[in-house]
Formats: structure tokens, sequence, C-alpha cells
């Protein structure tokens, strides 16, 4: 854990805060404590935590969850919807899925990470790659890899698309689809729509195969810079299939150190309660997960794309295989830890949704029509863990006799990265903050910190008029002396 | 004239719900040569939809909107946000801008002032009552749809 998490004294201090207000109820700020000659003392990242959910999901019949879970996350509505029927299957006596409903499941499922990383690649992470930063080498450095990619930008928004489609046909609409149900699925995917999604799915691969190529040349311009921005050591946990493939929608805990070696595998999901132990700090409503047995100081991780692609032995589809080996060669064996690598590893998991989508398409099984598993026995308990976008995502319930929801407990992806998002701008705000004037350009290095992780912010409301970003200087003495804010479009305000 | 109206928010919080609600109201009246377009947030592909329409509305809830409501032309902006979660509907127009080659169509947003946006809840008083003003307006600009036509209502 980082020296900067909280400064010696606060005497003859200057505090800087970044303030990226976002909706009504989520948002995050920054806060960055510097002496008079600019010298970082305290780094701190605020993510107001996802406050009601509990609340708005207890009392609920449990086969009503997986779909009203939908409406707590705008961005993610397919995550939490499959989370949720997983515990759901469990708690109704559904303990095995049918061949084609697991895999329109896991169609949903790759269509929705496939959809989020073209999304976060086109609007987040190539404007980064390529725009993002100041300094005169990167920019000399980039315009020639830049000019072999002309349409970067029309491929994301056709790929976002593409994977729309995915969730429009196998939940039904293009939201609050229903589809996946307590021991199944209720709709099949008609072999037109299996056609339809056939025709473009080579074209959609190898987009997604140039874009992973886009960000290794990204990287090769200038590696001592992209590897180590923001970079710290940290343990990594994903699921993992039981021969230690990479698995997005089911499978076991896994998590590695930060130097490769396993702290454990093959955990059930069920028993994260007893493995995880969630802290609280009182600068923050969000908690910080930990390994149990390690320790609140040693056991923090960090969880999404960079982790699970070194939390796996090996990806289970040949291109991506291909591309997570170039990704670790340099390592020597290790993992690697630098922020900007998110990038890097979330395209060549956009290209394994890609693969993986094409071969379930071209699985019979997918247009079966047996969509419903046998009932066994009913339980009142059970924890429904995937792989989202941005991470774990854990859904806890309890149900009464009643078949109401009794307990909920939500371990959403952005609170397992707490801790390591808190690390990556310290380690940002030490290497590029510290002793020097703070100007725009600096501090964005701070939101190119956390734009590589796209924290979840709560954002299923979205009202006009809130300002995503906020800076304020604040001297000393506790007296504003500075503001800047920025609106959705990007726009100074 | 192809209109093309997004109304996207979220009715489970609060006023949150007022442009999905708004959009019910006009696919209900069956406006003509009307695609409605609902979402949770407005993002990428919704420059998709754009094409092919002579005219767009937005429909949103702002929490400091002035009362009851604002009507505005909206031009297409380029620029980065921390985050990919969503996108106004100035960002949409530019991804239109810089996906499509061309300028968008003339674009509106209606946007309601919303006073309360927790989860679970409901509208609230004001806003059931901003939901019926600001139908009113929309029944008043579809009896006079086009460009020049609502380019005069604008504040």
């Amino acid at each position: 854990m980082s020296a900067l998490e909280t400064a010696d004294t606060k005497q003859n201090l200057r505090r800087v805060a970044i303030d990226p207000v976002t909706r009504v109820e989520g948002h995050g700020k920054v806060t960055i404590l510097l002496d008079d000659n600019n010298r970082v003392h305290q780094v701190r990242l605020h993510i107001v935590e996802f406050r009601g959910f509990e609340a708005f999901i207890e009392g609920r019949p449990f086969w009503e969850v997986p779909v009203v879970v939908q409406r707590l996350c705008g961005i993610c509505p397919v995550s939490h919807h499959l989370a949720a029927v997983k515990a759901m299957d469990h708690i109704a006596g559904y303990h095995r899925l049918t061949p084609t409903a697991e895999k329109l499941r896991r169609l949903m499922h790759y269509g929705q990470i496939l959809q989020s990383h073209a999304v976060h690649f086109f609007h987040l992470a190539s404007p980064d790659l390529l725009l993002g930063f100041d300094s005169e080498p990167t920019r000399r450095n980039i315009v020639g890899v830049a000019a072999q990619f002309p349409e970067i930008a029309r491929q994301g928004v056709l790929l976002r698309k593409y994977g729309q489609e995915i969730i429009r046909h196998t939940s039904g609409k293009r939201i609050h689809g229903t589809g996946a149900i307590p021991g199944g699925v209720n709709k099949t995917l008609t072999t037109a729509e299996r056609e339809e999604l056939r025709l473009d799915i080579d074209t959609m691969i190898g987009w997604a195969r140039d874009a992973v190529g886009l960000v290794e040349q990204l990287h090769a311009t200038r590696p001592d810079f992209y590897d180590v921005f923001g970079e710290f050591p940290s343990n990594m946990m994903g699921l993992a299939a039981p021969n230690g493939a990479l698995e997005l929608y089911d499978g076991a805990l896994r998590a590695r150190d930060a130097s490769g070696a396993m702290i454990f595998d093959q955990v059930p999901c069920s028993d994260y309660d007893s493995l995880l132990q969630e802290e609280v700090k009182p600068w923050t409503y969000m908690k910080f997960p930990h390994i149990r047995s390690l320790g609140a100081e040693a056991g923090w991780y960090k969880v999404g794309p960079l982790a699970r692609i070194q939390t796996c032995d090996f990806i289970p589809t040949p291109l991506a295989e291909e591309e997570r080996k170039k990704f670790m060669a340099p390592g020597g064996g290790k993992p690697r830890h630098g922020t900007l690598l998110f990038h890097w590893a979330r395209m060549i998991e956009a290209l394994h949704a890609a693969e993986t989508i094409r071969d379930l398409l071209d699985d019979p099984d997918i247009v079966g029509t047996d969509l419903m598993g046998e009932k066994g026995e009913r339980h009142l308990e059970a924890v429904g863990v995937i792989e989202a976008p941005r991470g774990t995502l854990f859904h806890h319930y309890r149900v009464g006799a009643d078949d109401l929801v009794s307990y909920c407990n939500l371990i959403v992806s952005t609170t397992n990265n707490n801790q390591a998002m808190n690390e990556a701008i310290r380690s940002v705000a030490k290497d590029h903050l510290s002793g020097h004037e703070v100007t725009e350009g600096l501090l964005n290095h701070i939101e190119v910190a956390i734009r590589a992780y796209d924290p979840c912010l709560s954002c299923a409301t979205h009202a006009i008029g809130q300002m995503p970003l906020q800076v304020d200087l604040v001297d000393a003495s506790g007296a504003l002396v500075g503001r800047r804010r920025k609106n959705f479009s990007g726009d100074a305000a | 004239m192809k209109l093309v109206v997004f109304g996207w928010g979220n009715v489970s919080r609060g006023d949150d719900g007022l442009g999905p609600l708004l959009l019910a109201r006009i696919a209900e009246a069956r406006w003509a040569d009307a695609s409605l377009i609902e979402d949770f947030q407005l993002q990428l592909e919704h420059a998709l939809d754009l094409q092919g329409a002579d005219l767009a509305l937005f429909l949103d809830a702002g929490k400091n909107t002035p009362a009851p409501f604002a009507f505005t032309e909206i031009h297409a902006r380029h620029g980065m946000t921390h985050t990919s979660h969503a996108l106004a509907p100035e960002a949409v127009l530019g991804v239109y801008e810089k996906t499509m080659g061309g300028r968008p169509p003339p674009s509106f947003l209606l946007c309601v002032r919303g006073e309360s946006f927790d989860l679970g809840e409901g509208l609230s008083a004001a806003g059931a009552a901003r939901l019926e003003q600001s139908w009113a307006f929309l029944e008043a600009l579809e009896r006079a749809r086009g460009p020049l036509e609502w380019r005069a209502r604008t504040e």
C-alpha cells in the first residue's frame, strides 16, 4: 500500500481536488495535498458508494430480481442481469442449465463484453493513447501509428452496435429485456437472427485484432513511458476454468500475487464471503475489499482485463491467446502492472469476445429450443458471480420461504478495484506531479489513470446539468482559489 | 419530415424517468414518420440512429435546468470526459460528424427539470406536473414540425 494514502501532517499543505461528478447519486473526486514546493503528500480517490441497491432489491420476489437489477446500472445492465440470474438459478433449484440456455447466456455476455470494451477503446483509450498526453516526444511518435488506423472511430461505433444487436437478439429488447430467467432463458435465437449476426462476425474479429495491433504499436513507440505510467505491483483476481482458462461467464475464483505466484485457485464463488473481507476507511464511502488471509495491508488486489489475462493460464481462443503471449513476453514470465496496459489487455479480451461469439454462433446448440433445465431442490441462499467488463461482480442473496429476497449484498467491479485505483493515481501523482507546477496537462495524467479503469460511478441516472469533472484548487486555509469544470461533452465550463 | 426522438433515463430513479415517460406519450400518440429510441444512457451507437433523419429531438431530465423545462437547439461538440458510461447529446452529434462524415440533422433538446433522482422512487409531485407541461409543449411542437418552426420556440 502506498505511503501517500495519509500525509504525516496537514499543516502548510495545499489541497487540489479533481471532482468528476457524474449523474446524481454517484460521483468520484480526487484530492491531492501539496506543500508550497508542489511536493505530493497525500492522494485519495473518493467514490460515492452504491447506496440504496439493497433496499431496492430486498422485499421483491426472487424471480423478479434478474430484471430489476438491470436498472441499477445503465452501462452494465447485462452483467447485473446475468450475475443475479446465476444466483437465482440456485435459489429456484436449477443446478444445471441446458446447453442451449447456457450458450445463449454466454452469447449475451460476450456481446456485452465486446460492446463495452469497444466503447472504452474508441471513447477513452484511443484518444488517451493518441492524444491524451501533451509531451512532444509522445505526440511525434504516435502520429505515424495513428495514420495507419484512420477508421478507428467508425469501427468503434459499429463494434458497439454489433454487441448491442447480440444483446437485443438474446434478451428480446434493446433495453429492459428479460432473456435469462431462473433455470434458463425465455427466448430462442432464430436461424435468421443467427445468420444476421454471422454475416458481420469476421469483420468484427478483424477490427478487434487491428485494435490490439494499434495498442501494441503505440506501446512500442515509447515502452519506457507506456509500460510504467501508473505502475504499482498488486495481487490480481478473476474467474478461471478448472483447466486454468480465462473464464468470463462462470468458473471459480483464482488469485495470483504481484509476481504471478498462485494465492488461491478454484475456490467456489459461494465461498467468497470467507475468502474476502471489506474494510471501511473514514475518508470514503466505498469499501476496500481484500483477501482475508493476507490482511488489509497486503491482501488488496485488482480485477478487470489486466488482472484477468494474467491470472489465467491461457485464453481459450487462438487469436487472443497469441496476443496474450505477445503481451506477456516483455515481463519474462512475470505479470506486468502499468496502468495503461489495461487498454492493451482490454482489447485482447475484446478479440477473445469476438472469437467466442463466432464459435457460439457456429454451434448448433445456439438455435436449440430446449431452454429450461430440470428443477431440483430449492435453496434459500445463493451467490452469483460473473466477470463484468470492468471486473469481478458478486451478487449474494437470501430468500425467505415466502419467495421474497430478505438479504442482498453486491460487490461491484469498481469496489474490487478501489485500492488499485487509489494506488494508480498515487503512482501518477508521485511520478508526474510531485515537484512541478500543477498544470491542466499534468492533472490530465490523473484523469488518464482513472479512465484506464473506467470506474462505475453509479451512473444509472444521467440528468443533464451535472458536471462530470470538477477540479478545485484549495489553499492550506481551505479557501477555494480556483475551479475548473467539464461537462459530458468534455467541454470546459 | 423524418424525425428521430431519443428519450433516455431510468424510470426507477424518480424524475430521471421524465425522458422515457415523454417518449412513451409520443408512442401512444403515434406521431407519424418518427423513430423513437429509448435507453438508459446516450451512447456511441445512437449516432447511427440519426442517419436518414431530417430532424432530431432529445428528451431528458435536468437537475439544474430552469423550471419547468428548457428547449434549446444543440450542436456537435468534440471533447473528452473521464468516463465511457454516458454521452451528452452534443457528444452524440459529435460522434455522428466524426464517423459519418457529414453534418447531423438539426437537433433540439427538451430538458425537463427534475427534483428527485433516488433509486426506487417514482416521479416527484413537481416532476409529474412538469411532465404534463412539457407534454403540452411537445404536442405544440408536433403541430409545427420543422427546424425553422422549432428554432423559433427555443430560448
